[in-house]
């Protein structure tokens, strides 16, 4: 398309309180969703993804606010005359309907003339990989074909948009990562709008082009996958989406090039770049765990690295092993910090032996680069 | 629980079994058997009734006069079935999506009439009904008032209110049955409904059906099994009515159990009587036939 891009959806001040309820469901969220996006709306349970995605289709009705979809002011729109489909977490498969049934009943109630519907319907179905699965009942079928067929029966509709509430957490594990690129892939060749709602930060990273992590009704942050693991916004965001080990500090020098932050727990930490905070406040530093490197007894090695970007005695930590998990592709060790505290590192298992290197109580050192911490305001 | 085979423990489970086996011997099967014996006999005497295996009594229960009771019986229940569904469904969707805090009281409000006798209920009914009852008031009230207003913008005022017959004939036994056993038909299909996963009707209005297309392709063809259940509970005790006949009807409103009860009773032919409830048994046990041959397919597909 090369027309100036307008949102395809777009969420203005909406907010959603339920009777009685003491706080509000979704608590005047903005957000645009911009056409062909794959947008994903991540957070806890309860956080308001789900009630801000049946919002948009039309199932609940904000308190206040408004939705556009496509430019179009959807308050007075019922769900049945929305331009949006939805896969439901329980897919919704009409179980007295047979596959091709369900996928063609959108069509029969738009008066779609049956060569039309049979040969969108077999279209359809190719496009989920259903084909020769026709004239199954949906009982017949397993939970992943059930979802093709929502799927397929959602996508047959050529809507705007597409909303899946939840759309893997019904599979095992296996067929979840599959699905995770079949959807990315089928987003690809229709092209259309997914708005997806998910729990599991590995699905919403791996699929998303944008995400919205929800935090209690809000927004916490927007941002692409990477943006939102390397940058997070706040400390329920770095906290969310990832490990992370967060101490708390004093800002005790921000300028445009570098700041370093006093934490009681950590130790002295510096950055290659600059803050925006004020000198001395109170912030917190989050160190991802497998961007911390540690180092096999004597401290040299630690201390060499640490100095490479950072002045000395910054960005430089010593502790004992507390706890440590083997997961195969890397190690996870717990590591009691001399300053009591308690830190994660994870740790590549790049050869064979390497999960000899360390064992329980064995005292480390471990540093990180100066780029690496985050420093969070809030 | 441990699922148990009876097989593997039939002392105990002829133990356990024996006491109701023994109730439904004695209490049902015996006082059956008795009546369906009486239906090849023939009287002899005031009392005595000679079982010489004659058909006779089928015979006459055959005749047109009993057919077209047996007929009609047939159409009074047939159409309060047909109504208890029709008003049945709408107040079994009702409870179904009333939130939470109501949905007791309003399915109490539905069981509530169970509570009370059914002859106490017919009463009541019948003072409602009644020619100086609260409907006619209600009516004459309404009726009076449409005359004054006709009055007030200088129109000749309307006639006399003439009470309507609301009682003792079709109209009342159909609408007494109505008030009877829409309970029955209510209950079987608020447990369909409320089975219903809610999301099909979402994803049924998400791909763009109305709510009436909704109810009639997703909601009904769902709620099948209870549908049958409530017609199968309805009709059949409907068949055998006879208090609400015998008390809300007219003179040619009788339905079968009313002419059966006149054969125990005032006739003195138990034999007859008992033909004729055969004859209603045998109606019914096809009935639940047709049932279970609706269930077969569903079963093996």
């Amino acid at each position: 398309m090369t027309e100036a891009k307008l949102p395809i959806i777009s969420i203005q001040n909406i907010t959603k309180r339920y009777p009685g309820a003491p706080v509000a469901a979704v608590d005047n969220v903005s957000l645009d969703i911009m056409p062909g996006e794959f947008f994903v709306l991540l957070g806890p349970s309860g956080c308001g993804k789900t009630t801000l995605l049946r919002m948009i289709a039309g199932f609940e009705i904000p308190t206040s606010g408004t939705i556009l979809i496509d430019g179009q002011d959807m308050a007075a729109v019922p769900p049945n005359k929305r331009p949006v489909n939805m896969v439901f977490q329980s897919y919704a498969v009409f179980p007295h309907m047979s596959v091709e049934q369900n996928v063609g009943y959108g069509l029969r109630i738009a008066g779609v003339g049956g060569d039309e519907i049979s040969s969108r319907v077999r279209e359809a179905l190719e496009l989920v990989k259903l084909d020769g699965l026709e004239k199954r009942k949906p009982d017949q079928l397993s939970g992943g074909q059930r979802q093709r067929v929502a799927l397929a029966r959602s996508l047959v509709m050529r809507p705007k948009v597409l909303l899946l509430d939840e759309p893997l957490s019904a599979l095992d594990a296996k067929l979840r990562a599959q699905m995770q690129f079949e959807l990315s892939d089928l987003q690809d060749e229709v092209g259309i709008t997914f708005v997806t709602v998910t729990h599991d930060q590995d699905e919403a990273l791996s699929m998303a082009g944008r995400i919205a992590v929800m935090n209690k009704g809000e927004v916490a942050q927007l941002a692409t996958p990477s943006d939102l693991y390397e940058y997070p916004a706040n400390r329920f965001v770095a906290d969310f989406v990832g490990s992370v080990n967060l101490f708390e500090g004093k800002l005790t020098l921000d300028e445009p090039d570098r700041a370093a932050v006093d934490c009681p727990g950590l130790g002295k930490v510096y950055l290659n770049h600059g803050v925006t905070g004020s000198h001395g406040s109170d912030v917190w530093v989050a160190l991802r765990p497998e961007k911390i490197y540690l180092h096999v007894p004597g401290e040299g090695k630690a201390i060499r690295a640490a100095a490479q970007d950072a002045p000395e005695d910054h960005n430089l930590a010593r502790g004992h092993i507390k706890g440590m998990s083997y997961l195969g592709d890397i190690t996870l060790f717990e590591i009691k910090l001399d300053s009591g505290a308690m830190i994660r590192v994870s740790r590549p298992n790049l050869s064979r032996h390497d999960q000899e290197d360390f064992t329980w109580d064995d005292r480390v050192s471990m540093h990180w680069r100066a780029d690496s911490p985050v420093v969070l305001l809030s | 629980m441990a699922e148990q085979n009876w097989k593997e423990n039939r002392s105990s489970f002829f133990a356990s079994a024996l006491g109701p086996l023994l109730w439904t011997l004695v209490f049902f099967i015996v006082p059956m058997g008795i009546v369906w014996a009486y239906s090849f006999g023939r009287n002899a005497g005031l009392t005595e009734i000679d079982l010489v295996g004659t058909l006779d009594n089928y015979k006459r229960a055959t005749e047109w006069l009993y057919l077209s009771i047996f007929a009609k019986s047939f159409g009074v229940a047939a159409m309060v079935t047909l109504i208890c569904l029709i008003v049945g469904f709408p107040v079994a969707m009702a409870i179904t999506f009333a939130s939470e805090k109501w949905r007791p009281w309003l399915l109490l409000g539905i069981m509530l009439p169970f509570w009370t006798n059914l002859l106490v209920r017919t009463y009541a009914l019948m003072m409602l009904m009644g020619s100086q009852g609260y409907a006619n008031k209600a009516l004459g009230g309404l009726w009076g008032g449409a005359s004054w207003l006709k009055t007030l913008i200088g129109l000749e005022p309307l006639p006399t209110w003439e009470p309507v017959q609301l009682l003792f004939n079709n109209f009342a036994v159909v609408f007494g049955l109505v008030y009877v056993h829409l309970p029955f038909m209510v209950l079987p299909l608020y447990s369909a409904l409320d089975r219903l996963d809610r999301s099909l009707i979402e994803a049924s209005l998400d791909l763009g059906a109305g709510h009436f297309r909704t109810i009639m392709k997703i909601v009904v063809p769902l709620a099948m099994p209870g549908i049958f259940a409530g017609v199968m509970i309805t009709l059949i005790p409907a068949l055998g009515a006879y208090l609400t006949p015998d008390l809300m009807g007219g003179t040619d409103s009788q339905m079968i159990a009313n002419v059966i009860e006149r054969q125990f009773k005032r006739a003195n032919d138990w034999p007859f009587g008992a033909a004729l409830s055969f004859m209603l048994i045998y109606a019914m046990f096809i009935l639940i036939a047709l049932q279970g041959l609706r269930k077969k397919p569903a079963e093996t597909h």
